[in-house]
């Protein structure tokens, strides 16, 4: 099992001629990814590689089947391509893309649910279920097969954890990133649910950080819904407020959105968080001993 | 982005909003010339882009030309939050018979647009909202149909009760709305939305934030930003697509990705040292944003060492190591340097940097320890 894709999963790249599309499709066809093809519009009939490039979406789908979609083209142009694959009903649409408007993904994270499909992202480094498959741009080789779900707001500070995590042989069933924008298409508690299904995942890292109330909900959820055991991290603990640390979602505004708010939260709701990346493992034990 | 409050009153007027007339001044005897050509009682208002300016002196009444003529001159000796005052907007003051509040920004939670309606305006909203939220009418709006006229037409007229002023307010509210999906706004408020007659509605101050992320598609608001918003060092680096905020501390810090940085800061902390800022090189980090990072952090003279921490994923390791280079050489870096370089690209990034003699080490915490240990 693992959430989301398996070896089987196939991809699309959208903004496959792209320095960065090119790039990652290549390096998701090296880990074992069923890459299928790609779209860049005025560029259908070429090669990316090996693969073929499409016009557009539809005529990708005319040609092949497609289960996923990952997107890489510029913020300038990242709403109409999550909106294209929307249309053309590919279940789940992947946008690494940084720098799109919240007011566009206001508009997105309906336009997507009225499809009926699911958006990770944007600003996210993707997903991958190690050993089957990854469709985003995380280094593969930091990860490991197992039994540990993994979600988080942030790109690196996740491979930092996953590092952790596999050093210490605990190997991942998938890791999501959400996206570090204020509205992200999939937030953490639609995850939390897939992974407490999920029965190849028998323990979940959430990787938080300031701004928002995500963690705050996410942690809610757990103690209610949620029986697998769950350990934390929150970046941000020496940020000043009121400066936009980066993500366009990290902001303590208001004096909301700070890390001790979370950190109280979640040890509430019994979730230990960690202190410094390398914790994390050591946590996940003691929790694991005890659940 | 943050913009001035008579430069939040010109784009309300573009969309057809009023408020009393106006004009800006940079000195007191502009501010006097004004006084005089507007007539009776104005109020000199320093424009500066940061809150409690009232509290700090910066807002204050005249009578006459004279008069405007001293207070803005006392208005333009103010630092206010260190800011000095360099504008002031002087306007036609005018009768209040009630402080009205209209707002309209992004509630994440909730993934919708939401407009604000209160009839308890003139005081701070985040105020409002801690002490009084029942005061404070909430419409969310589905970002694929627009606001709901019907809707909004009732929650108006429970708010303003006369039919004159209830027509007023909507309309003003349904400008506020375009304005704020036109222009990818964060923030559009109009606060106080004054009763200034029998039938007379008026915006006597207004506050529009855009989203950081909507400004590309709008290069008139680009050209509204005041650099003051951001330190020098601050709008380089925006300029040069990095991240970077200014902090206290003497380490130097250059991460790729936001959440890492944090924690990279949040870890220089735990053990005892001082972040001396927050900076992301970003993604796809050419050789030549790390160069220029370098150069902003080294121009920091309290900057003691300098933490380098990159988890490579759609950041390659050998830019970042050829842009290290490149800045070592050009800047002639004597400032001791601390290097963490892992994921893509990693082999070949250690051997650049390891050929010219740098460290490189593969584990955060251990590289955080040793900074700390060199300032």
């Amino acid at each position: 099992m693992s959430i989301l894709i398996d070896k089987n999963t196939k991809v699309l790249v959208q903004g496959i001629t792209g320095r960065d599309g090119a790039f990652h499709a290549l390096s998701m066809l090296e880990y074992g990814t069923n890459v299928v093809g790609g779209v860049t519009p005025g560029k259908g009939g070429q090669k990316s590689g090996e693969l073929p490039v499409y016009n557009s979406v539809k005529e990708a789908l005319a040609a092949k089947t497609v289960d996923c979609s990952i997107i890489f083209v510029p913020a300038r142009f990242a709403s109409s391509a999550v909106r294209e694959a929307a249309d053309n009903r590919v279940p789940l649409i992947v946008c690494i893309t940084e720098g799109v408007p919240v007011n566009e993904m206001l508009e997105n994270y309906y336009y997507v649910q009225d499809k009926g499909v699911r958006l990770i992202g944007p600003n996210c480094p993707g997903l991958i279920s190690p050993g089957k498959a990854k469709v985003g741009i995380m280094p593969a080789r930091i990860h490991l097969p197992g039994d540990i779900g993994v979600i988080s707001r942030s790109g690196t500070l996740t491979y930092e954890l996953v590092y952790n995590l596999t050093v210490n042989k605990m190997g991942q069933s998938t890791c999501v990133g959400i996206g570090g924008d204020a509205v992200v298409g999939t937030g953490y508690i639609d995850l939390l649910s897939m992974f407490e299904k999920d029965p190849e995942t028998k323990a979940i890292v959430l990787i938080g950080e300031i701004g928002g109330e995500e963690e705050e909900k996410a942690a809610e959820y757990i103690k209610a819904h949620v029986t697998k055991p769950v350990v934390s991290f929150i970046s941000g603990r020496s940020a000043p407020a009121d400066k936009k640390m980066g993500h366009a979602g990290a902001i303590i505004s208001q004096g909301r959105g700070t890390a001790k708010a979370k950190i109280e939260a979640l040890n509430k709701a019994g979730i230990p968080v960690a202190d410094c990346p390398s914790q994390i493992p050591l946590l996940l034990k003691e929790k694991r001993g005890v659940a | 982005m943050k913009i001035h409050e008579y430069q939040a009153r010109s784009l309300l007027s573009e969309y057809g909003i009023k408020s009393p007339a106006w004009e800006l001044a940079q000195t007191p005897q502009q501010a006097a010339d004004i006084a005089g050509k507007i007539g009776g009682t104005v109020v000199v208002k320093a424009q500066v882009l940061v809150g409690g300016r009232g509290k700090a002196g910066g807002v204050k009444l005249a009578h006459s030309a004279q008069e405007a003529f001293k207070v803005a001159k006392d208005i333009f000796s103010l630092h206010i939050k260190d800011i000095p005052v360099r504008k002031v907007l002087v306007a036609k003051s005018v009768d209040i018979l009630q402080e009205y509040y209209l707002g309209i920004t992004v509630d994440r939670a909730m993934k919708k647009a939401v407009l604000m309606i209160s009839a308890a305006g003139g005081v701070e909203i985040e105020e409002l909202a801690k002490n009084n939220p029942e005061k404070i009418l909430k419409l969310y709006v589905d970002p694929l149909k627009g606001p709901s006229e019907a809707e909004l037409k009732k929650a108006v007229a429970g708010v303003f009760i006369d039919p004159e002023l209830s027509v007023q307010a909507l309309d003003t509210l349904l400008k506020m709305y375009r304005l704020f999906i036109e222009k990818d706004c964060s923030l559009v408020e109009i606060n106080p939305y004054a009763k200034s007659g029998p039938d007379t509605l008026i915006a006597l101050d207004a506050k529009i934030n855009f989203d950081d992320n909507g400004v590309f598609k709008h290069p008139e608001i680009e050209r509204l930003r005041d650099p003051e918003e951001l330190t020098a060092d601050e709008v380089r680096a925006r300029e040069a697509g990095l991240s970077f905020v200014n902090l206290d501390g003497n380490i130097g810090c250059i991460v790729n990705g936001a959440g890492l940085a944090m924690a990279t800061m949040d870890v220089i902390k735990l053990f005892g040292g001082e972040p001396a800022n927050f900076l992301d090189v970003g993604g796809s980090s050419n050789p030549n944003k790390v160069l220029l990072a370098l150069e902003i952090i080294t121009s920091n003279k309290k900057v003691k060492a300098v933490l380098i921490n990159i988890f490579g994923g759609i950041t390659r390791c050998d830019d970042v190591a050829n842009g290290i280079l490149m800045a070592v050489k050009k800047l002639d870096l004597k400032l001791p340097m601390v290097i963490r370089l892992i994921g893509t690209k990693e082999p070949e990034g250690k051997e650049i940097l390891v050929k010219s003699g740098f460290v490189v080490a593969e584990n955060m915490e251990e590289a955080v320890k040793r900074v700390v240990e060199l300032v």
